[in-house]
């Protein structure tokens, strides 16, 4: 062990560190398994008991864990390549509706669950390169706009082809997932957070080695200057494309998963305020930083879900009337706070609450004034 | 297709590409209206249509003019602007159905001003609020949202955009709630006989109104000490500001003009529609961005043009019947211009800059 030992626990922080820093994949995998059974310790531990028991608390959990997937998903996109996808529940839908097709009494077809992931993930990374192979040619902005368009539009589509999609309905009774020896039921929450913690893991570990490779390197260098990154003999449009398909199957991704545990697609899951909730949670986690969106998006998610809701049930199960709160629906207050984060955030912390390093040092370069120096860092380490 | 930005100087050539546009315009309605005449079998209904379209489309110009000068000016997609334009429509209506107009009006909910003067008194009050206020909020966006990020990696003046969108959008949703809400509609329901059809008085007002606008705004681009700044600013930032020019001022003064317009849109808009909802900006700021993108982004006459070509595919699509579908043919439009041509229709080829 190299460094200084000062005292015991320097002694183990520095051990942690080295191996954390030697065995990447490894950590993510242990961390992800301490994750996995504390989530459903903590939930038995007062205050989290009294809002709701335990099981509900692991079916929250495996919900919340498709926002960590999809968060990790637009990470890519927005955190590590740089571009606005502001339509990326697109892509959700995509995966979703491509399960929903093969694995349910609508379609009357029913593939094996694992190969259905795939196929959503397939499907909507097609989608992503047909999206960003034309617009990614053009200046970086106009993907913010096509893709607003495009979140728009899906929903629309699987509203109006009510011949192939059931219209509003949507298709119900999907089928849960078939995997040997396991039985998946609406009653047993766990079977589904088990399932949930092992897909999280494969696409933390996937992403995490991908942003460490070449390829990741090259998308953190056009983050920081594409003209730079292109005169260095990058190819900004595949790399970017790359990246924006990524984004896209992992969405798919989620979507099947999500298709699959709740049973039903419908159109109205998938309108523009998931995208903004998404992107909400990558900003707020700390764009680029994997940990920090998973957190974001795993926090944002359970104050969403349990706590505005249980705070006005709160409130109006108080004996007495407290003036404003009491009157106040906090869910109805979500986006709005949404809103304020986006912009505080950006405005006075855009690194997000867990920066990674690298993209606190660029965002805060215009202050500091040493880009070229972060950026030729970043290039020389992608060449 | 030769024709500068509208930044170009007025010049002899000047007065003839005008001469020209207008051409290319009114050809382009006889022959939309040739079209609709044919696939309707009626002359009547046709007419009405184009009235529609035209109405719709001076709403979408005025909104996409606001797109278009911010992009040009600061290269930033002002998502919020959709919002400025729905908040608008509702400043208009809170301004027609508060006490003094209310009562000393009477205004119904369908309350008709017979009165000329006083409609025309109460038509320059709620423009007035509406134009006045909106410029204001959009300076003040401007101001607190993305001036401080003025130097800050592209992406984030886009997330605080959005952030920005989704204040206004959950503000009003969180005062007025989700419904439609009803405007009191000011003009007569009757209106002239053209080719058959009653064409209401209000399509022509807001017709000429927004020309009148479009044509002040051009002359006030091109001719005027702030519009040369503005012209400069958007060509060359650095080198306008070493000519002295107030980048602040400047790019304050183009969300101000922007804010105008999308209120006097918003005025128009609750007229025109009967009601006002919400989250009726955010749809109309993706068609009207698309319109800029269409007429070429940067260029105020492109952006006006684009207005009126989307609002023609919509009244066309809605007048096959599929009005559903309208939202999808403008995007499909957006990403098929973006493919093949994405200087616009008249924009200048503008090499990608990273």
């Amino acid at each position: 062990m190299t460094g200084r030992v000062k005292g015991r626990t320097s002694l183990s922080r520095a051990t942690l560190r080295e191996f954390v820093d030697v065995h990447r994949s490894t950590s993510i995998l242990l961390g992800m398994a301490l994750v996995g059974v504390l989530l459903p310790l903590i939930a038995l531990v007062p205050p989290f008991n009294i809002f709701q028991n335990q099981s509900v608390w692991v079916s929250g959990f495996s919900n919340a864990g498709v926002f960590v997937l999809l968060a990790l998903g637009l990470n890519i996109v927005v955190g590590l390549a740089g571009l606005l996808d502001l339509g990326y529940a697109a892509f959700f839908a995509i995966g979703a509706y491509a399960y929903a097709y093969g694995a349910s009494p609508f379609s009357g077809q029913h593939f094996p669950f694992i190969v259905l992931l795939v196929v959503g993930a397939l499907v909507a990374a097609t989608f992503g390169v047909l999206l960003g192979a034309p617009t990614l040619r053009l200046r970086g902005d106009y993907l913010a706009i096509v893709t607003l368009g495009f979140g728009e539009i899906v929903p629309i589509v699987f509203l109006n082809a009510d011949k192939y999609t059931n219209g509003t309905n949507g298709i119900g009774g999907v089928y849960k997932p078939d995997i040997p020896f396991v039985e998946f039921t609406l009653l047993n929450p766990w079977p589904f957070y088990v399932l949930m913690l092992v897909l999280v893991t494969i696409v933390m570990i996937l992403i995490y080695r991908l942003t460490e490779s070449r390829i990741g390197r090259a998308w953190m260098a056009i983050r920081e200057d594409e003209l730079a990154a292109a005169s260095n003999g990058l190819n900004t449009v595949t790399t970017k494309l790359m990246a924006f398909a990524l984004g896209a199957s992992t969405a798919g991704f989620a979507g099947a998963f999500n298709a699959s545990s709740l049973t039903s697609v419908d159109p109205g899951q998938f309108l523009s305020t998931v995208s903004f909730t998404i992107l909400a949670m990558v900003v707020l986690g700390g764009m680029g930083n994997i940990w920090g969106v998973a957190l974001g998006a795993f926090v944002i998610y359970t104050v969403q879900i349990v706590f505005l809701k249980q705070l006005n049930t709160f409130f109006e199960g108080l004996p007495f009337h407290v003036p404003v709160l009491s009157d106040v629906n906090f869910v109805q207050y979500q986006f709005l706070l949404y809103g304020l984060a986006l912009v505080l955030m950006m405005l006075f912390r855009p690194e997000g609450l867990f920066p990674s390093q690298r993209r606190k040092q660029e965002l805060h370069a215009a202050d500091a004034a040493d880009t070229e120096s972060s950026a030729k860092a970043t290039m020389e380490e992608a060449l | 297709m030769t024709v500068a930005r509208s930044s170009s100087p007025a010049s002899a050539p000047g007065f003839i590409r005008r001469f020209r546009l207008v051409g290319y315009s009114l050809i382009g309605i006889v022959a939309y209206f040739l079209l609709l005449a044919f696939m309707l079998n009626s002359t009547a209904t046709a007419a009405q249509q184009v009235a529609n379209a035209l109405t719709l489309g001076a709403i979408y110009a005025l909104v996409a003019l606001g797109y278009t000068m911010v992009y040009g000016i600061i290269e930033l997609i002002n998502f919020a602007h959709g919002d400025v334009f729905m908040v608008g429509s509702f400043v208009a209506l809170w301004t027609l159905t508060s006490d003094p107009i209310f009562n000393v009006v009477g205004l119904g909910q369908t309350g008709i001003v017979t009165n000329i003067a006083l409609l025309a008194g109460i038509l320059l009050l709620t423009f007035t609020v509406s134009m006045v206020l909106m410029a204001v909020l959009n300076m003040g966006i401007e101001r607190f949202a993305y001036r401080p990020l003025r130097n800050a990696p592209k992406v984030a003046p886009l997330i605080t955009a959005i952030g920005v969108s989704l204040i206004l959008q959950n503000v009003i949703q969180i005062i007025v709630g989700t419904g439609d809400r009803p405007v009191p509609q000011l003009f007569p329901t009757d209106g002239f006989q053209f080719l058959g059809a009653n064409i209401r008085y209000l399509n022509l007002f807001i017709f000429l109104v927004a020309l009148v606008l479009l044509y002040g705004l051009q002359q006030f681009v091109s001719r005027t000490r702030l519009g040369r700044a503005m012209r400069a600013t958007a060509q060359d930032q650095q080198a306008a500001q070493l000519m002295g020019v107030d980048l602040n001022q400047t790019i304050a003064m183009t969300f101000l003009i922007g804010g105008a317009l999308a209120g006097a849109a918003g005025v128009f808009q609750g007229q025109y529609l009967g009601y006002v909802r919400f989250d009726l900006g955010f749809n109309a700021g993706l068609k009207a961005f698309t319109a800029a993108v269409l007429g070429g982004i940067g260029n105020l006459t492109g952006a006006a043009l684009g207005g009126f070509l989307i609002a023609f595919l919509e009244v066309f699509a809605a007048a096959n019947g599929q009005q559903r579908w309208s939202q999808a043919i403008v995007f499909v439009v957006l990403i098929v211009v973006l493919v093949f041509r994405p200087a616009g229709i008249l924009g200048q080829q503008i090499g990608e800059r990273a």
